[in-house]
């Protein structure tokens, strides 16, 4: 079968400084893959290298077999995509959010207005759905979100960083969504996170990065299975393998924090 | 695939999911989709409509009139009458240099990629994206026609001559609206598109002949009046509103062109916005 997504050799820098390097990983169809890694570890690079919005200087990457950059429509029509930041448009009402990605995607007219309300029924959003985005809560907007890149029945499904800024709430209302998605459809989902906790929950194999590269890739439990002292999680494999805290590159994560905060006044 | 039995979500077509449209459909209809969504909008908050209109109702209400009892300005036509097609072209100015400001704002708010992320040619969310700039600023120059009308100016009624116009102000706009992007996609930063546009905005509107005929102007404002596209707007609307000499053709045809370069320097820009 071939592989969801297939990415060899990847190396990105911005004017000069590297955000990734030696990125090598391979999806497998219908598995939950997870990108793990702090801020500033080059987990949004390299989506943003997948989805072919940078230009590869160097490396491949393939969908489904077909090569990002060689074949940009037909891999877009594969893909349904949720940024990092809250990026719904807030001058609309949540229908009209979904809709305007069905007929960006040509889900055929007929079908078109019993799809949308499927998809916003699926994410829980029917009673909202009339209201415009800018009253929606975060957990809500991440919903729609899904509900966006759902309309076209991907078979790649990708998110970044989708409970960033949520409160706990939310953020399990968002990984049951993601939840469900998987067991009613069996798409491929490939999601970044930084919160180890539920990557371990959702994820069928993760990949930790660090500084920009992947320090090591696994199915979870036997990441832990293999840390020398028993009852690990993720953060003590990353730990083993990286050699230092989570927590640190504060200042290449402010970028992130300010962006999240400005979404989140924008959205009020 | 797997597990699809008693799916809520049917994705029996995914696999099979339809070609979807391609070349000349496909543009046309995301630039039916891209200005849609700008109706919806507009739908939400028409309000914007009436305070954008304030400024134009300004200059037509206050330089207009007064202009007009002074007879400093030698024109053919009453004075407000010539004015009204320079006011119009400006609020239609405004709007698309404004919209395309609009575009860095949706890139910062991660909109922008997610447009890009969709089965969407960058030529055809430029052309969307221009179009939808042109439907915002017809209807906001329709609130501008009506203020013109009421207080008196001599504006044709001829519907074939009103829908010219109204195809001259989408295409100025288009123009207008890429050149906001050709900048953002040159400056990549929100404040300095921002910056530039209204440095830009208003000697695009004193260099042209919104306010005075070309006849009195000095050599060098005539030299930039006769590259500035806004002038050949101005010049048909007149021509078609008004009913004053004027170049149609050439008018057309200038704009015409001025818009697809743009759109073609557009296109080519757009995707460093994704980065
Ligand atoms: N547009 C950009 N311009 C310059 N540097 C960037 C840009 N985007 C990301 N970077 C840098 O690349 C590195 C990886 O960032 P990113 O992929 O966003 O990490 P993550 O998503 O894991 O938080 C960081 O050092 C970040 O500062
Ligand atoms: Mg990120």
């Amino acid at each position: 079968m071939t592989a969801a997504v297939r990415v060899h050799g990847l190396r990105y820098a911005f004017n000069g400084s590297v955000a990734v390097s030696n990125i090598d990983l391979t999806v497998q169809t219908g598995e939950v893959f997870g990108l793990l890694g702090p801020n500033g570890a080059g987990k949004t690079t390299t989506i943003r290298a997948i989805t072919a919005l940078l230009p590869v200087p160097a490396g491949t990457i393939s969908i489904f077999g077909l090569d990002v950059t060689r074949n940009r429509m037909a891999v877009r029509r594969l893909i349904g995509y949720v940024p990092q930041m809250l990026s719904a448009d807030s001058d609309l009402t949540g229908r009209e959010n979904v809709s305007l990605f069905a007929r960006l995607f040509d889900v055929p007219r007929r079908q078109r207005a019993a799809r949308v309300d499927e998809v916003i029924d699926a994410m829980g959003l029917t009673e909202a759905a009339d209201r415009r985005a800018s009253t929606y809560s975060g957990g809500m907007v991440r919903r729609l979100e899904l509900a966006q890149a759902l309309i076209s029945m991907p078979r790649l499904l990708i998110l970044d960083e989708p409970t960033i800024g949520l409160d706990p709430l939310a953020r399990s209302g968002v990984w049951e969504r993601i939840a469900a998605i998987r067991r009613d459809t069996g798409m491929t989902v490939l999601v970044t996170t930084h919160y180890m906790d539920e990557a371990e929950q959702a994820c069928d194999r993760v990949a930790l990065m660090h500084r920009g590269e992947i320090r090591v890739l696994g199915a979870p439990e036997a990441l832990i299975a293999d840390l020398p002292e028993p009852d690990g999680d993720l953060d003590d494999v990353f730990r083993a393998h990286v050699g230092d805290h989570l927590d640190d590159d504060r200042t290449r994560g402010m970028r992130d924090v300010r962006a999240s905060r400005r979404t989140a006044r924008r959205l009020g | 695939m797997s597990g699809r039995a008693g799916a809520p979500l049917d994705v029996s077509a995914d696999l099979l999911a339809p070609p979807g449209r391609t070349g000349l459909r496909m543009v046309l209809s995301r630039i039916g989709t891209l200005c849609l969504v700008e109706l919806q909008k507009l739908r939400h908050d028409k309000l914007d409509l009436v305070t954008r209109a304030a400024q134009p109702a300004l200059w037509l209400l206050v330089f207009g009139t007064t202009f007009s009892q002074l007879r400093v300005i030698p024109t053919d036509v009453p004075y407000l009458d010539y004015l009204a097609p320079g006011v119009l072209a400006q609020s239609a100015l405004f709007v698309s240099i404004f919209y395309g400001i609009q575009i860095m704002w949706e890139r910062d708010a991660g909109v922008l990629s997610k447009l890009l992320v969709t089965p969407t040619p960058p030529a055809a969310l430029v052309i969307g994206k221009a179009f939808a700039a042109g439907v915002r600023a017809v209807l906001q120059v329709l609130v501008v026609v009506l203020l013109a009308a009421v207080l008196g100016v001599g504006l044709t009624a001829n519907p074939l001559r009103l829908l010219l116009a109204a195809g001259i102000v989408v295409l100025g706009s288009a123009f207008f609206c890429c050149l906001s992007v050709i900048i953002a996609g040159l400056v990549l930063s929100r404040d300095r598109v921002v910056g530039i546009s209204q440095a830009i905005v208003m000697p695009l509107f004193f260099a042209s002949n919104a306010l005075y005929p070309e006849e009195l102007m000095p050599a060098w404002l005539r030299a930039i009046n006769l590259v500035n596209p806004l002038s050949y707007q101005v010049d048909a609307l007149r021509g078609l509103l008004i009913g004053t000499p004027s170049r149609l053709l050439l008018d057309i045809g200038v704009l015409a062109g001025a818009t697809a370069l743009a759109i073609a320097l557009a296109t080519r820009l757009v995707g460093r916005l994704g980065r």
